[in-house]
C-alpha cells in the first residue's frame, strides 16, 4: 500500500463563491469514469433492443414530425428534404433535453449516495451528461444514413463541428447544474421540468426553420443558445451558409449559463446535505 | 512539526440545523384562502432559512431569550485529536451528535464552526453496500462500489480476486445483483469494504445491521485494521465491541464531549449518567404504563431477601425482582421474563417465570406480583440492569418491555467468603460464581490422598 501521509484535508466552514475545485476532480476521475459507465450500464439492461433504443426513439419523432409538420402542415424548409432538415435538429435535441432532465434530477436521485459519502458533488449532474453521449454517438447513424440517401457529401462546414458540439454539451450542463441543484431545495423543479423541455422544443428551430422568425425579433430569439446549436449543425453537416446572426448570442447565453451553473452548484455543495 | 504523529485534530467544530416550525392554523375559510396565495413566499422563505443562519454562536441559540428557537445544534464546541493507530469509540445517547460528527469528519457536510485536520486518506464505512446497483453484476459492482468508497481504479483490479474470493460468492459475480439474497449482497458488499486501505477508517453503525457471523467477520476486521497501526473511529452503540475493540472512548452528550478517556471507565460512566435508574420505578397512571389492553406493568423492584428494596446488594446473597402487573383481559396464558443487562450492555442472562403453580395456565384479571430470585454469589461486582417483559403465548405478541427498567449494584465487602476470597484486586468476568474446588496432593513419597471429598 502506498501511504500518502502528506495527505492534509482540512474541513472548515467554507464561503461564498470560489472556483471549481480541478485538483480535486482529477483525483476523483476514477469514481467519475464508474458512474458514467454505470449509467450507460444501467439504461438499456434487460432490454431487447439495447442501445437500438437509442436510434429508436428519435427515429420515430423524426418520422412523426416529417409527416405532420412536412407533409400534412407543409412547412418551408429553405429547400432541405424535411426529413432531413428535422432529423439534423431532432438528434442534438434529443440529446439536450433528455440529459438535462436527468441531470437535473441527479443530485435528488442521488440523494443516497450524497449523505453517506463524500466525493466532489459536482460528479453528479456531470455524469448523465457524458453518459447521454454515448445514445447521441449511437443516433448520429440516422443523420449519416439520410446524407447518403440524398447523397450530400460533406462539405469544409463539417470543420466547425466540434465548436457546436461543445456548445451543445455545455447547455445542458449548465441547465443541469442550475437545475440539480435548485431541485434539492425546491422539488418544484422537479414538477416543472417535463413541461419546460416540451415547451423547449418550439423555441428553437426544430420543427420550422430559423428564417420564418421576424427579423425585429431574431436577437431575442438568438439568445436561446439550443438555436444557435440547430441552426450550425444544419450549416455543417448540410453545406448551407452559416447563419451566424443566429450563433453568436447563443453562445453569449450558453457560456454565462455553463460559468454561472458552476459558481452556484460550489455555493449550493456546501449546504446540499443538510437540506435535501 | 512536532504533530506529525496526529492523524486527526478536531478544533471547536460546531454544527447547526434548522428544524421545522409549527404552521399557523387559521379558523375561517377566507384567513386560509389568503394563506395558500401567499404560501409560495412563505415557502421560499421557509426553504431558504435551512440554510441562512446569519452569525450566530454556538453559545446563543436555544437560550430563552433567544428567538433562534427553531435552532438545534446538533455539535458544540467539539474538539479532540486523535493519534495515528489509534482506536478511538465514540459513544452517547441518540441525538448526542455522533453521527453527525462522523458525517462532518467524512466531509459528507460541512460544519458551522470550526475546523478539522486529517492527515492521510479517509474513508467511511458508513452503510455497507452503499452505491450497489441493482442492475449490474457482481463484477460491475465491485469496482463501481470500490470507486465509491474511494479505492482508485488500478487498486481495485489488483485486489479483484482477494474481494472474490473473500465474498465466497465467486460463482455468482456475473449475476446482476438484483438476483442476489440479501445475504449475498451484504457479503459482496463487505469484501469490497474489507479490503480498502485507508490511513483513517470511520465506522458508523455497521454492526447493527447483518447477521452473528457478519458481524463477528467485521469485528475481526477492525481488530486486524487497528492492530496494522491505523486509525479507526467507530460510532456505536454496542458497548461491547466499544470496551473490546477500543482503548479510548469518546462520550459525547448533547452535542458536547461529556468525557473522554479510558473505554471501560467512559463505558460505565455512560451506563450510569444516561440511566440515572433507580432500584424501583412505579406506573401510578394505568394509562400510560407501558404495555396494552391485555396487561400493564405497575411497578418494577429490586429487593433484599428480607423484602427491603434498595439498590446496593450485597454479592453473597440472593437478589428479588419483583414485577407487579394487572392483567385487564382474563385467558391469556403468558410469558413473564426479564433481562439482566450489565455496565457495558451484556446481557448476562435472561429468566422466564417457571413458577410450576402458574406454568400453562391462562391468567385470571388481577394484578399479579412475580418474583424471580437471581441466586447469591452469581453476578460478580458492578451495575446491572432489569429489562422485564412480558408476551402473550396465544397469540405470540409482546405486549411490553421496558429497557433499563431498574438498576441495582452488586459489592462484595471483601469479607473473604465470596469468589473472591482474600483476592482485592480488580476481576473481570461476567458471573462470579462460588466454585466448589477440589484439591489432590500427594506429599512426597507418599500415596494419593483425598482433601476435600463431598
Amino acid at each position: 500500500m502506498k501511504i500518502n501521509k502528506d495527505s492534509l484535508t482540512v474541513i472548515k466552514k467554507r464561503s461564498g463563491w470560489q472556483i471549481i475545485d480541478f485538483q480535486e476532480l482529477i483525483e476523483y476521475r476514477d469514481l467519475f469514469f464508474f458512474l458514467v459507465w454505470r449509467d450507460i450500464k444501467a439504461l438499456y439492461a434487460q432490454t431487447i433492443m439495447g442501445f437500438s433504443w437509442a436510434i429508436i426513439q428519435p427515429l420515430i419523432q423524426i418520422l412523426m414530425f416529417s409527416i405532420i409538420f412536412g407533409k400534412v402542415a407543409k412547412i418551408s424548409t429553405d429547400g432541405i428534404p424535411y426529413i432531413l432538415f428535422s432529423s439534423v435538429a431532432i438528434i442534438p435535441w434529443t440529446y439536450m433535453s433528455q440529459s438535462m432532465t436527468v441531470s437535473s434530477q441527479s443530485l435528488v436521485q442521488g440523494s443516497a449516495l450524497l449523505g453517506k459519502i463524500y466525493f466532489p458533488r459536482l460528479i453528479f449532474p456531470i455524469a448523465p451528461i457524458l453518459s447521454k453521449l454515448v445514445d447521441f454517438g449511437f443516433s448520429i447513424a440516422i443523420i449519416l444514413g439520410l446524407m447518403l440517401y440524398y447523397r450530400i457529401l460533406p462539405t469544409w462546414n463539417l470543420l466547425c463541428f466540434p465548436l457546436f458540439f461543445i456548445m451543445m454539451v455545455s447547455i445542458p450542463a449548465g441547465v443541469g447544474l442550475w437545475l440539480s441543484s435548485l431541485a434539492i431545495r425546491f422539488r418544484d423543479v422537479k414538477h416543472a421540468m417535463p413541461f419546460f423541455v416540451r415547451m423547449l422544443i418550439y423555441t428553437a428551430p426544430i420543427v420550422y426553420s430559423a428564417s420564418s422568425i421576424p427579423e425585429k425579433y431574431r436577437i431575442i430569439y438568438s439568445l436561446n443558445p439550443i438555436v444557435g446549436v440547430i441552426e450550425g449543425y444544419r450549416a455543417c453537416l448540410l453545406g448551407t451558409p452559416f447563419p451566424w446572426l443566429y450563433i453568436w448570442p447563443g453562445m453569449i447565453t450558453a457560456a454565462v449559463l455553463l460559468i454561472s451553473g458552476a459558481y452556484y452548484f460550489k455555493r449550493m455543495e456546501q449546504i446540499l446535505v443538510d437540506v435535501i | 512539526m512536532n504533530n506529525r504523529n496526529i492523524a486527526l485534530k478536531v478544533e471547536h467544530i460546531s454544527k447547526c440545523y434548522r428544524i421545522g416550525t409549527k404552521e399557523d392554523v387559521h379558523d375561517s375559510f377566507g384567513a386560509s384562502v389568503f394563506d395558500f396565495i401567499k404560501s409560495p413566499i412563505k415557502n421560499y422563505n421557509k426553504y431558504r432559512s435551512y440554510y441562512k443562519f446569519g452569525d450566530i454562536k454556538p453559545d446563543q441559540g436555544n437560550g430563552p431569550k433567544n428567538d433562534q428557537s427553531d435552532i438545534i445544534w446538533a455539535l458544540k464546541d467539539v474538539s479532540f485529536e486523535v493519534k495515528e493507530g489509534e482506536v478511538v469509540g465514540i459513544i452517547g445517547i441518540n441525538g448526542a451528535g455522533k453521527s453527525t460528527l462522523l458525517k462532518i469528519l467524512s466531509r459528507i457536510t460541512n460544519p458551522t464552526s470550526g475546523c478539522a485536520t486529517i492527515r492521510g486518506r479517509i474513508s467511511s464505512l458508513l452503510e455497507v453496500g452503499t452505491g450497489f446497483h441493482q442492475e449490474l453484476t457482481g463484477r460491475e459492482n465491485v469496482y463501481l462500489n470500490g470507486s465509491i468508497l474511494g479505492m482508485r481504479k488500478k487498486e481495485i483490479v489488483r485486489k479483484f480476486d482477494d474481494i472474490v474470493d473473500f465474498s465466497g460468492i465467486a460463482k455468482f459475480i456475473d449475476t446482476p445483483v438484483k438476483r442476489y439474497s440479501s445475504g449475498m449482497k451484504m457479503r459482496l458488499a463487505f469484501a469490497v469494504a474489507a479490503h480498502l486501505e485507508p490511513e483513517i477508517l470511520l465506522i458508523d453503525e455497521v454492526l447493527a445491521v447483518g447477521d452473528a457471523r457478519f458481524q463477528k467477520q467485521c469485528l475481526a476486521k477492525m481488530k486486524d485494521i487497528g492492530q496494522h497501526g491505523r486509525t479507526v473511529i467507530f460510532v456505536s452503540h454496542n458497548m461491547p465491541a466499544v470496551t473490546r475493540l477500543c482503548p479510548r472512548t469518546i462520550l459525547l452528550n448533547g452535542g458536547r464531549v461529556h468525557a473522554d478517556g479510558d473505554s471501560h471507565k467512559i463505558v460505565s460512566l455512560y451506563m450510569h449518567s444516561e440511566k440515572s435508574t433507580k432500584a424501583e420505578r412505579k406506573w401510578d397512571d394505568m394509562i400510560k404504563a407501558p404495555g396494552d389492553e391485555v396487561v400493564r406493568l405497575c411497578a418494577v423492584r429490586v429487593k433484599t431477601e428480607e423484602g427491603s428494596v434498595t439498590d446496593v446488594m450485597d454479592i453473597r446473597k440472593p437478589i428479588g425482582i419483583e414485577m407487579e402487573y394487572e392483567v385487564f383481559q382474563s385467558g391469556y396464558e403468558m410469558r413473564v421474563y426479564f433481562y439482566v443487562i450489565n455496565e457495558n450492555g451484556v446481557t448476562v442472562f435472561p429468566s422466564f417465570d417457571s413458577d410450576p403453580a402458574w406454568r400453562g395456565k391462562p391468567r385470571q384479571a388481577g394484578r399479579y406480583v412475580n418474583v424471580g430470585w437471581i441466586p447469591g454469589n452469581m453476578l460478580s461486582e458492578g451495575t446491572f440492569f432489569i429489562t422485564p417483559a412480558i408476551y402473550t403465548i396465544s397469540p405470540n405478541i409482546r405486549r411490553y418491555k421496558v429497557e433499563d427498567a431498574v438498576a441495582f449494584q452488586v459489592i462484595d465487602s471483601m469479607e473473604g467468603d465470596s469468589a473472591r476470597v482474600d483476592f482485592t484486586g480488580n476481576m473481570s468476568g461476567v458471573v462470579r460464581p462460588l466454585l466448589k474446588w477440589e484439591t489432590q496432593f500427594r506429599p512426597k513419597g507418599s500415596k494419593v490422598t483425598t482433601e476435600a471429598k463431598g
